[in-house]
């Protein structure tokens, strides 16, 4: 009986959660240009649409320079940030790890209030390089939670070892650090491109004339005969974070594993 | 014997501080070339502090290491003729067996075959010849013991510094590798410091050992003195069960002091039963449970130091059983151990008992 309304709640969550999502692909692979049911047919026209409309393809320029700026930026970051956080104590560390932490849970309109603000006062232009800058913000915190399990994973006495057996500071970082922790910076690298590819609000405020694909696709959303054109764009950006995080989580267990440790509940 | 092997660790009122934290107190010791030496102390006096500093890992704060000859002041660990099994093992989990063990040879000018000779040898040397494929995470506990070792010893360190090596093993993995330890010490003739919380272990494994309270060694001896002569009340409580029964000297009269012990009677002590100083008044005599004997009907004792009282506590181990016996006239009961032997009776609770001593094997804590 408790379980069967257990199942019942669990099942019902997960179409809650899900359907919305499903309706993407069914209407990208949809006939009929009206998003309503019944289905019409199938059809890839709303794909091939995609492929000749150039200011896509300038968004998407636009949001791969920024993902792939941002997760390089953050991961480095969250590399020196997890490294001192876990290696060394110095006084405040506590408040200024919390500090760094603080954007995983500010709102991110106030971000993006925020940092339009500065430029503005700055006398700045907002663009590619301000939402870059604004998303490295919000993407750190994810880069360092994921690098300080790494860390705090690999046992300190590691590089005292290879330090013992006569290598240098520099050679051990490339010889043990480097290869245990790399799990986990491919899997930053890829959170944070894909949390940046995803992120609307911030671009919205600062994208001023060069859209990223939300972006783009927000705007697209006044023209009802482009709707299935979203609707296939839509889908493209699910499928691709999708497989993302789950390259990321592949990493991070191999990381895990590599190091000889049990998963202790990860990051996702 | 060991005071005369040439010194390959020289320390010399070594002090570290951790802040206001003072870790180490005034560190001397000379540490014999090919010696196995023990740091023995609760855990918190300082041993791994130590240990580290001749590692290079910890710079000290005062005072002067010397590693054969040379002041080690400045000297990173990497270019110190010593090698460390670190108390996690610290084995390269994304290595083979045979990578870890080369691993320090990588810089060497040796040619990959002589490398890979090098590598078989170290793994037979500590058992592991099959093992050289092997994924390092793949390992128990014992092997990566030895997979420490062959990776430290590769390298031919002038000292071999080991931290609680055997204390993530279970007991009888532990027993193993001690007999294994001391075999590949006496083999392989480098000199060994073994940092120990456990006296069992520096007193099997050591030629000597220094017992450390709170960053200052308090007694460095061997194994044997050690056990029979400790030289304060701490360290007799930290080797071994010892009685304590309160005691008054006397006087010194011609090499000879002269005590009387509560509920045994008087002694005649020699100067070195009193490692530690001798002071008239009051004192206490230290006596290991075995150097009580119980004295069975019809057994008397010799020169008639005898003494008796009440059985208070029977703990029987099947080959020995140890009572705690309250001596007429005392306060606090004292622990005898027997040896069990066909037909010898063990006593039981309440029964009376009678005691044999000897003053040979008493120690004097003024
Ligand atoms: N890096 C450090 N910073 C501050 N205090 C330390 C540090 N390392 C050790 N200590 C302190 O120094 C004392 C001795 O430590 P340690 O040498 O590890 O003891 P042992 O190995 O004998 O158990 C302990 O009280 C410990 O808390
Ligand atoms: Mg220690």
């Amino acid at each position: 009986m408790r379980l069967n309304a257990l199942a019942i709640f669990a099942v019902l969550y997960l179409v809650v959660l899900y359907a919305p999502i499903m309706l993407l692909p069914m209407f990208a692979f949809n006939s009929g240009t009206i998003i309503a049911f019944p289905l019409q047919g199938f059809t890839l026209d709303w794909f091939a649409a995609l492929l000749d409309t150039p200011a896509l393809h300038e968004a998407t320029v636009n949001s791969l320079i920024i993902a792939v700026s941002t997760a390089i930026f953050s991961t480095i970051l969250g590399l020196f940030a997890a490294r001192a956080a876990t290696r060394y104590g110095f006084p405040g560390k506590a408040g200024i790890v919390g500090f760094i932490m603080l954007p995983l849970v500010l709102p991110e309109v106030i971000v993006a209030i925020s940092l339009l603000i500065v430029l503005m006062q700055l006398g700045l232009n907002s663009g590619t390089w301000s939402i870059i800058a604004g998303h490295t913000l919000i993407c750190t915190p994810f880069a360092i939670a994921i690098l300080q399990g790494s860390f705090s994973n690999m046992d300190k006495s590691l590089e005292e070892a290879a330090i013992d057996l006569g290598e240098t500071p520099w050679s051990t970082f490339r010889l043990i650090t480097l290869p245990l922790v790399s799990p986990g910076i491919i899997a930053s690298l890829l959170i944070c491109f894909t949390i940046s590819l995803d992120e609307f609000i911030i671009a919205f405020f600062l994208s001023g004339n060069e859209p990223t694909l939300p972006v783009y696709l927000w705007g697209q959303l006044r023209f009802p005969a482009r709707l299935p054109v979203v609707m296939a764009l839509g889908t493209i950006l699910v499928l691709l974070s999708v497989a993302l995080l789950i390259i990321a989580e592949t990493f991070r267990r191999r990381g895990l594993k590599r190091a000889g440790l049990k998963d202790t509940g990860g990051f996702l | 014997m060991s005071q005369t092997r040439p010194p390959i660790v020289t320390l010399t009122g070594v002090q570290k501080y951790y802040g206001d934290y003072h870790a180490l107190r005034g560190i001397t010791a000379n540490i014999g070339q090919g010696e196995f030496f023990s740091l023995l102390g609760p855990s918190g006096c300082g041993k791994t502090t130590l240990l580290r500093a001749i590692a290079g890992f910890e710079d000290i704060s005062e005072g002067q290491i010397l590693l054969d000859g040379k002041d080690m002041e400045g000297v990173a660990p990497n270019k110190r003729p010593t090698n460390m099994v670190f108390q996690s093992y610290a084995i390269f989990p994304h290595m083979s067996v045979a990578e870890n063990v080369g691993f320090g040879l990588r810089k060497s000018a040796m040619s990959v075959s002589e490398k890979r000779n090098a590598v078989g040898q170290a793994l037979e040397m500590v058992g592991l010849a099959k093992f050289g494929a092997r994924a390092a995470h793949a390992l128990s506990g014992g092997q990566r013991q030895r997979v420490a070792l062959a990776r430290a010893l590769i390298l031919k360190p002038k000292v071999l510094l080991l931290d609680e090596p055997l204390s993530a093993l279970d007991k009888k993995m532990r027993e193993v590798m001690q007999v294994e330890l001391i075999k590949l010490q006496r083999e392989v003739g480098i000199t060994f410091i073994l940092v120990t919380h456990d006296q069992e272990e520096a007193l099997v494994m050591s030629d000597r050992i220094a017992v450390m309270f709170e960053g200052e060694i308090a007694q460095l001896a061997d194994p044997e003195t050690l056990y029979r002569r400790p030289n304060s009340r701490r360290v007799a409580e930290f080797i071994g069960m010892m009685n304590f029964l309160p005691a008054t000297v006397q006087g010194e009269t011609a090499g000879r002091i002269s005590v009387e012990v509560q509920g045994l009677g008087p002694a005649e002590l020699e100067p070195a039963q009193a490692p530690g100083g001798v002071r008239a008044g009051a004192a206490e005599i230290g006596l290991r449970p075995e150097s009580l004997t119980l004295l069975y009907e019809g057994q008397a004792a010799e020169g008639g130091r005898e003494a008796s009282g009440t059985v208070r506590e029977v703990v029987y181990y099947g080959d020995m059983t140890y009572y705690d016996i309250l001596l007429d006239g005392t306060p606090a009961p004292v622990r005898v151990s027997m040896r069990n032997m066909p037909g010898r009776r063990v006593l039981e609770f309440g029964a009376r008992a009678r005691l044999a001593w000897d003053p040979r094997a008493m120690v004097l804590f003024s």
